[in-house]
């Protein structure tokens, strides 16, 4: 009877568990279906894998090749746009003049100078530079021309680079003399106004039409050589024998003699520039036996800084011949200026400056002292703060003796 | 007197021409940076900070998408490119140890501001590091009537530092 029982109850269990013994322990035929199987999912796999790797790869390519044609369009300069480029700079100022003679005074803002450049290179050594300026913010169209503002061409000239180091220009073109005739962006001078001596001694802006020849070493030399418009400086009435009076501005000036102009140029030390000029001209007044015959100026300047500190020096001298020059006493003008400057840091700049002149005018004979500070919230933006005090040689021109105040802001792009 | 002014321009045009500020080509300056043989150039996006902070070093954004440089143990190489007045300035620039080791003007396309593709100038900037705001650690002294070729060049010193910092180069060789 046991029997029985013992074999029934092995076959109930055999029943029980059959089913978790097949699933463990699947049969040959099922693990060879289950291997094909697997095997067919690791080829679909592989080709999976290798179709992204070859998109990848073309992705890539197409994304270099794009990055490659912006790039290219980028630095491409071959069309008129690439090739013309506009500048400018302008400067507003206000002036508050206290003088001994209340009848100088002067408290007034105006926008001095609003300038545009334009400039294109026809290849790549031959260009074109022009400077258009806007002086006082307003002209008037009036019959006697009257009016505070002036519109004037103050650059326009061809140049063209013979090679490395020589390069010529022509048309009409500032000349080189001086620190500020040359470089004159509010941005880069201390003073709301430009100093006196290379306003009166040189008349700054000073430009001219002619041509030019310049060379410049590796040593740090250059020169300039140029033949152009000479001065036309009035011999009679209250501007007599002034300088500044004589600019022609080449607007249908009087070309019945020429001026010569000659620099020599070191700036072979960081932040040092020493430079010397030479202008002249047979006939300063364009018309001989008038009393002013010709006309020779001298100038020599140097620049130097040295981390913070720097130092501006000028001296111009004029020496004309001629019996109506010498018996004005007008036949040596001369001027100079000391600026030492100093940076507390690289947005501030503080500075002092003495200039001595002695014009023609009688009111252009005066020394003044000068301190103020230049703040640059970008480097080519700044607001400026000065403030001068002004002792005329005569005692006749006492009343013009001043105190003044000034404060600008200037850009420069 | 109008003898002399034709007599000028004759000279002007009669004399002959060479290629205009092209001073060494990149190539060129590679090869002497890695005597003969420069590395296989590496790439340095300008996206995220690395476009803010060269943004912010230069004023505007550098016009290129990508920068490419040359780098071999602690030096890396760069050409960088930036306008002076109206024209850009192109520099070789060696950075190794993170210092300036090199700055090279090689094409001046400006018509002034010339002076700064000398070694008088440009020998100023040997050993300049980065300060933490992203500046010079020394002055630079510049150049009367060059502002604005002076004031680029000092920019691409700092981008160039900058950009260093950036790569594998600027600590262990990779």
């Amino acid at each position: 009877m046991k029997r029985p029982i013992l074999i029934t109850s092995l076959l109930a269990s055999l029943l029980i568990t059959a089913p978790s013994i097949h699933a463990a322990t699947p049969t040959v035929e099922e693990l060879w279906k289950i291997i094909q199987e697997q095997q067919a999912e690791i080829e679909a796999l592989k080709k999976q894998q290798h179709s992204t790797e070859q998109k990848a790869v073309a992705a890539d390519e197409k994304a270099e090749a794009a990055v490659e044609a912006v790039e290219e369009t980028a630095t491409t300069t071959g069309n008129w746009s690439d090739k013309t480029h506009i500048g400018g700079y302008g400067e507003l100022h206000y002036n508050n003049i206290d003088a001994d003679d209340s009848d100088n005074d002067k408290d007034e803002i105006d926008f001095h100078r609003f300038v545009l450049f334009f400039g294109h290179e026809f290849t790549d050594r031959l260009r074109f530079n022009s400077e258009l300026e806007f002086e006082h913010a307003l002209t008037k169209d009036t019959a006697d021309g009257s009016g505070p503002g002036e519109v004037e061409l103050e650059q326009a000239y061809l140049e063209y680079d013979i090679n490395d180091q020589l390069a010529t220009r022509g048309g009409l073109f500032i000349l080189p003399i001086g620190i500020l005739n040359e470089t004159h962006e509010p941005n880069t001078f201390y003073g709301v106004e430009r100093n006196d001596v290379e306003n009166i001694i040189i008349p700054t802006t000073w430009w001219a039409g002619g041509a030019g020849l310049s060379g410049h070493y590796p040593n740090g030399i250059s020169w300039d050589l140029a033949i152009h418009e000479g001065l036309k400086i009035p011999t009679s009435g209250s501007s007599a024998f002034r300088v500044r009076s004589g600019r022609q501005k080449t607007a249908e000036a009087d070309a019945s003699d020429f001026a010569y102009t000659g620099r020599v140029k070191y700036s072979g030390i960081p932040g040092l520039e020493l430079a010397a000029s030479l202008h002249y001209q047979s006939d300063a007044s364009q018309v001989s036996g008038d009393g002013l015959d010709d006309g020779l100026l001298f100038e020599t300047h140097a620049v130097y800084q040295n981390g913070p500190f720097a130092l501006r020096a000028l001296y111009a001298e004029w020496n004309f011949d001629g019996s109506g020059v010498e018996a004005a006493g007008a036949d040596e003008q001369k001027g100079w200026y000391l600026e030492p400057s100093f940076k507390p840091r690289e947005d501030l700049g503080l500075y002092a400056r003495y200039e001595d002149i002695e014009g023609a005018r009688d009111r252009d004979q005066f020394d003044q002292w000068e301190i103020g500070l230049n703040y640059w919230p970008h480097q080519a933006v700044v607001l400026k703060a000065d403030y001068r005090n002004r002792d005329h040689d005569l005692s006749t021109e006492s009343g013009r003796d001043f105190d003044a105040f000034d404060l600008g802001i200037g850009y420069h792009f | 007197m109008r003898n002399l002014l034709t007599l000028l321009l004759l000279v002007s045009l009669g004399t002959s021409v060479q290629a205009r500020g092209v001073y060494q080509t990149p190539d060129d300056f590679l090869a002497e940076v890695f005597e003969g043989s420069p590395p296989k150039a590496a790439v340095i996006w300008l996206r995220g900070k690395v476009k803010t902070a060269a943004a912010d070093i230069l004023g505007h954004n550098y016009p290129a998408l990508r920068i490419r440089y040359w780098g071999e143990a602690k030096r890396t190489a760069w050409i960088l490119e930036e306008i002076g007045k109206e024209k850009p300035i192109t520099v070789g620039l060696v950075v190794e140890d993170n210092a300036l080791k090199n700055i090279r003007v090689l094409e001046f396309r400006e018509s002034r501001g010339w002076e700064v593709r000398h070694g008088f100038f440009t020998d100023q900037f040997n050993g300049a590091r980065l300060t933490e705001e992203q500046k010079l650690d020394r002055s630079i002294d510049g150049i009367s009537g060059a502002t604005l070729s002076v004031w680029a060049l000092k920019k691409l010193a700092r981008l160039a530092l900058y950009l260093h910092s950036q790569t594998p180069y600027a600590h262990d060789p990779p």
